[in-house]
């Protein structure tokens, strides 16, 4: 049997009276795209944030490649939902900020970075300042730096929200593409059911703090944005939109 | 056909011209007679009193700013090491934030002379009056922008693993530096007038000390030239804040860019 990348075991965590999360379990395996479905307020981020360490949850614990991480920040790539640039670092420092953070000097961390712009098609953004690129470009940036920090696990809290919807179109094309050549394991979070089935290979839907509906997505990869388009990418639509009906 | 200006001095034009419309109406004033020249000198006859007393304004300055410069850099190192305090912990923050609220009510004019009584005519009581007028704004700059700091971006780091200091110096710190700024702007143009009130109120040497001279001997173009002169002081010390401002905050000259083109 092999190991789960990721695994969260029969996770609850209540703020006060309000239950937030009820004995949660999911995985992911190694390369493994895998989204977190439902309406907001429905317990997705704070399930991130138990994931990723900066929450401690009452009951269960988090795994990675079978070591227990409950609670403990600073194993997982994790991208919020803004994308969080700051502003008086230039896209290198930005982007190579985890590196720094973990003692990695200046120098090496950009240049460590600075291998990957292509990659990220980031080149030449490297001198600017946040502030000078557009929203596309700026989450590139951010994902570039979720990826810096560990080619391990990456959380995604809806990468893609707030960009507008050409544009979002756009970065699927290109964040496909990239999952392609990175292999990325990576669980993220939408409430956008198109991305969810366009985007995963696996989708959870989180309603009410409670994992309902485990949905798989058949379609191999490299998938391509005409997906959404076709009899198959609506019956899966079709599928998740009766879940979400029939749990509210 | 005129040579074409660069844009940050054609925005500065209008004032420039409101200042010497206002400077020319004085004169005008002045040499009409619609004033007595001994009550109210004209602005040539200030310039003239400024050229003949040059020296003396001068020897007087360098002890005003030696004072005021002293003064600033520990009131700003005060208000920083408030600032961390209070924003690491919750209780200082409690304890002294009305305590300093407190000490800025008291009015200047007040403690200055009885700084004199404690510390004497020296330089001493005039540094402390300016440290007390400086560290404030300093402080509660600082402590708005520490206390402004996108939870978020907190949340980020700590995800990537950063300690309390690697989010100190990486994320509070240089998010904060917008507001230490507007801060220390303020803090610059009181330090002068806090050392020019110390001195007026006791003191051998310095800008106060020379007005009160040119007061007792009724100098009103003497007056007036130490007055333009203190102002001039004032700018000179924000304009230098201002410069800083740019070379720390790089990334602002090019957000205030965007905003003026669109």
């Amino acid at each position: 049997m092999t190991v789960n990348k990721l695994e969260v075991r029969n996770v609850s965590l209540a703020f006060g009276d309000h239950q937030v999360l009820r004995d949660v379990s999911i995985h992911l395996k190694e390369g493994e795209l895998v989204c977190l479905l439902g309406v907001s307020g429905g317990g997705k981020t704070t399930l991130f944030n138990v994931i990723s360490g900066l929450l401690r949850p009452d009951e269960g614990q988090v795994f990675l490649d079978g070591e227990d991480v409950t609670g403990q920040p600073g194993r997982i790539s994790y991208m919020l939902q803004k994308d969080l640039l700051l502003p008086y670092r230039t896209i290198e420092d930005n982007v190579a900020l985890p590196l720094m953070l973990r003692g990695v000097k200046k120098k090496e961390a950009r240049a460590q970075a600075a291998a990957l712009f292509a990659q990220f098609g980031l080149e030449g953004t490297e001198k600017k300042w946040p502030g000078q690129l557009s929203g596309g470009m700026r989450q590139r940036a951010a994902l570039l730096r979720t990826y810096l920090f560990s080619q391990n696990v990456a959380l995604l809290d809806e990468p893609f929200s707030a960009l507008d919807t050409l544009t979002k179109s756009a970065v699927h094309e290109w964040y496909l593409k990239v999952m392609e050549d990175i292999r990325l394991s990576t669980l993220f979070i939408t409430h956008d059911i198109d991305e969810a089935i366009l985007l995963s290979d696996r989708i959870y839907l989180l309603m009410d703090g409670r994992i309902g509906e485990k949905i798989v997505v058949q379609e191999p990869r490299p998938r391509h944005v005409e997906f959404n388009l076709t009899p198959e990418f609506l019956a899966y639509k079709r599928r998740i939109m009766a879940a979400l009906h029939a749990q509210g | 056909m005129i040579r074409k200006l660069p844009n940050t001095t054609r925005a500065k034009l209008p004032g420039i011209a409101g200042v010497a419309v206002l400077l020319a109406v004085w004169q005008l004033v002045c040499v009409s007679g619609l004033v007595p020249s001994y009550m109210l000198p004209s602005p040539v006859q200030v310039v003239t009193a400024f050229v003949t007393d040059a020296p003396s304004l001068w020897e007087n300055l360098l002890i005003t700013l030696q004072e005021a410069a002293l003064g600033l850099c520990i009131g700003v190192a005060v208000g920083f090491v408030f600032a961390v305090a209070m924003d690491a912990f919750e209780l200082l923050y409690k304890i002294f934030y009305p305590i300093l609220i407190i000490t800025q009510t008291i009015p200047t004019v007040a403690i200055a002379p009885l700084l004199v009584l404690w510390f004497g005519y020296e330089m001493t009581p005039k540094v402390i009056l300016v440290v007390l007028v400086t560290f404030f704004p300093v402080t509660v700059g600082l402590l708005d922008g520490f206390r402004g700091v996108d939870p978020d971006a907190v949340g980020l780091l700590r995800s990537m693993g950063a300690g309390r200091w690697q989010i100190f110096r990486h994320l509070k710190c240089p998010w904060a530096l917008p507001q230490f700024f507007s801060g220390l702007r303020i803090a610059a143009a009181y330090s002068i007038v806090g050392a020019v009130i110390s001195e007026w109120l006791g003191g051998f040497g310095g800008l106060g000390v020379y007005m009160t001279r040119v007061k007792k001997a009724f100098a009103f173009d003497k007056m007036f030239a130490v007055i333009f002169l203190i102002s001039a002081l004032s700018l000179a010390l924000m304009a230098l804040v201002g410069w800083l401002e740019r070379r720390c905050m790089p990334y602002r000259c090019v957000d205030e860019k965007k905003r003026r083109n669109k």
